[in-house]
């Protein structure tokens, strides 16, 4: 792992999203937009946005995050641009890092902005501490991150890749409890959930809105957000060859 | 710093290079030799294995057997992504970036010294366009904006696909003299071409047709052993006296 290589990397791909103002207006504003909607939505059931919005909180990080890498990295492999890098001095680790800060910084900021938002105008109560909620946040986006880089090895389209989407976060996002609370589910379900890491990164929001002070069970879902995501990008590492057929 | 390295023996060496892709017997046992600073032409039929071979030299391409020799090392050794330069058929530049921005994030990658961007946009005469967004260029230019990163950090090996596919004459004039300066001050260069009128410029040729060397020589060398009066007949009097082997019509790229 080189610093220089991978401060480098990151720049060039916060640079490409400069260049792109509509994509990252979208990042931005679209989460906003939809929790504004669904406090409105529950207007006559404050306890119910309560309980969502949070959860939504820590899902529009990974969903983003998931769509944005999966197409990025899978542009890098269709015009080439990936295969020179690795016949370049770049580590993999220089790569992937790069991306995780360039985008790591972006699911900040909207996570930054989508809290601002729900905690100041839509009243959204949370009890535990912000930067908290700032640090699942990042994590989920991260891990989605990590996803995508991973989904990307197997699509060979653009179409492909967006197709993704509905097939690895959708499952998530039915089990993770935002529907029917994850311990009322069939056991199965709930099995499938409990292997599922969208389901901690709600569950991690959850919490931090019901408890003050770091709770022993945010940080494990903590944990486990930051183990699927490595797990993932060493995954995604293993498919970045250098060798080619 | 080009001819700094000199050093002995071949700059690239392949023995029995064999590729095997999707099945088929792309690339059947090659062996050749090319020495250093010298120009290469890598001539043939599109789909004859041009393109495989330099992947091979690369590094970048999985062989089925035999040995590749870059720089007195084996292709695709860590030690060579600094002393290597790859532009590939399709410009491999990030589109939505702009020539400078692409060249800078290359530039860091590799190393190179500060200033090295703006010496290869010379280089390549994109001087006027550094702001420009690749993607907005013509296909020639953005050719050239791959050429120039691959020209970053004075690689001693060049191994270019194509560079001057759609090019006016007067540009690939200027690269074909670009090539044979960089080849002066010690670089060799492997060059790929579909056009066999670009024969007459390089040093040494190497013919190919269905994965197999029809030829490797001087450009003079062949036409007299062939008495052929253009590269283009001689190419074909190579052929008619190459007898056709079963597997020659389904080779890949």
């Amino acid at each position: 792992m080189n610093t220089r290589r991978t401060l480098a990397t990151a720049r060039r791909v916060l640079a490409q999203l400069r260049h792109d103002p509509r994509t990252l207006a979208m990042l931005l504003v679209v989460p906003c937009v939809l929790l504004t909607l669904l406090r409105y939505m529950y207007d006559g059931q404050p306890d119910t946005f309560d309980r969502i919005g949070p959860a939504l909180l820590g899902i529009f990080p990974l969903l983003v995050m998931f769509l944005v890498t999966s197409v990025a990295m899978l542009r890098e492999r269709t015009t080439g641009t990936l295969e020179r890098l690795l016949t370049m001095p770049l580590g993999k680790l220089d790569l992937l890092l790069g991306y995780a800060l360039a985008f790591g910084l972006v699911a900040l900021v909207q996570a930054a902005l989508a809290s601002a938002l729900t905690i100041g105008l839509l009243g959204l109560d949370v009890a535990g501490p912000t930067w908290l909620l700032f640090a699942v946040a990042v994590g989920d986006g991260l891990l989605g991150m990590a996803l995508g880089l991973l989904v990307s090895a197997f699509a060979a389209t653009e179409f492909q890749a967006v197709q993704f989407l509905p097939a690895v976060l959708l499952p998530q996002f039915l089990l993770c409890g935002l529907f029917v609370p994850r311990e009322q589910m069939a056991d199965v379900l709930r099995w499938a959930s409990d292997v599922m890491p969208l389901s901690y990164a709600v569950d991690a929001m959850g919490r931090l809105t019901v408890h003050s002070g770091v709770g022993s069970e945010v940080v494990t879902d903590l944990a486990v957000i930051a183990g699927c995501a490595l797990l993932a990008l060493g995954l995604g590492a293993a498919t970045l060859r250098r060798r080619t057929p | 710093m080009m001819n700094s390295k000199a050093g002995p023996g071949p700059a690239i060496r392949t023995t029995g290079l064999t590729v095997v892709r999707g099945g088929r017997p792309v690339l059947h046992g090659l062996d050749l030799e090319i020495p250093r600073g010298s120009v290469t032409g890598l001539l043939g039929p599109s789909g004859c294995g041009k393109t495989t071979l330099l992947r091979s030299v690369v590094g970048v391409q999985r062989t089925a057997g035999g040995a590749v020799e870059v720089l007195g090392r084996p292709a695709g050794d860590a030690a060579l992504r600094h002393r290597v330069g790859y532009v590939t058929q399709a410009p491999s530049v990030y589109a939505d970036l702009t020539v400078t921005e692409n060249l800078d994030y290359f530039a860091a990658v590799l190393g190179a010294p500060k200033g090295d961007p703006e010496r290869v946009i010379r280089q390549v005469g994109l001087t006027g366009h550094e702001n420009d967004p690749a993607g907005r260029l013509s296909g020639g230019q953005r050719a050239r904006v791959s050429l120039a990163a691959a020209l970053l950090g004075a690689p001693e090996l060049l191994v270019l696909d194509e560079p001057t596919v759609g090019l006016d004459p007067v540009l690939r004039q200027d690269l074909w003299q670009l090539f044979r300066g960089l080849a002066e001050d010690g670089a060799t260069l492997l060059v790929s071409s579909h056009v066999m009128d670009e024969a007459t410029r390089c040093d040494r040729l190497l013919l190919m047709r269905d994965g197999r060397l029809l030829a490797h020589d001087t450009p003079a060398a062949l036409l007299a052993a062939t008495g052929a009066a253009d590269i283009d007949s001689a190419f074909l009097r190579l052929v008619e006296d190459t007898p056709r082997t079963a597997d020659t019509v389904e080779t890949g790229r």
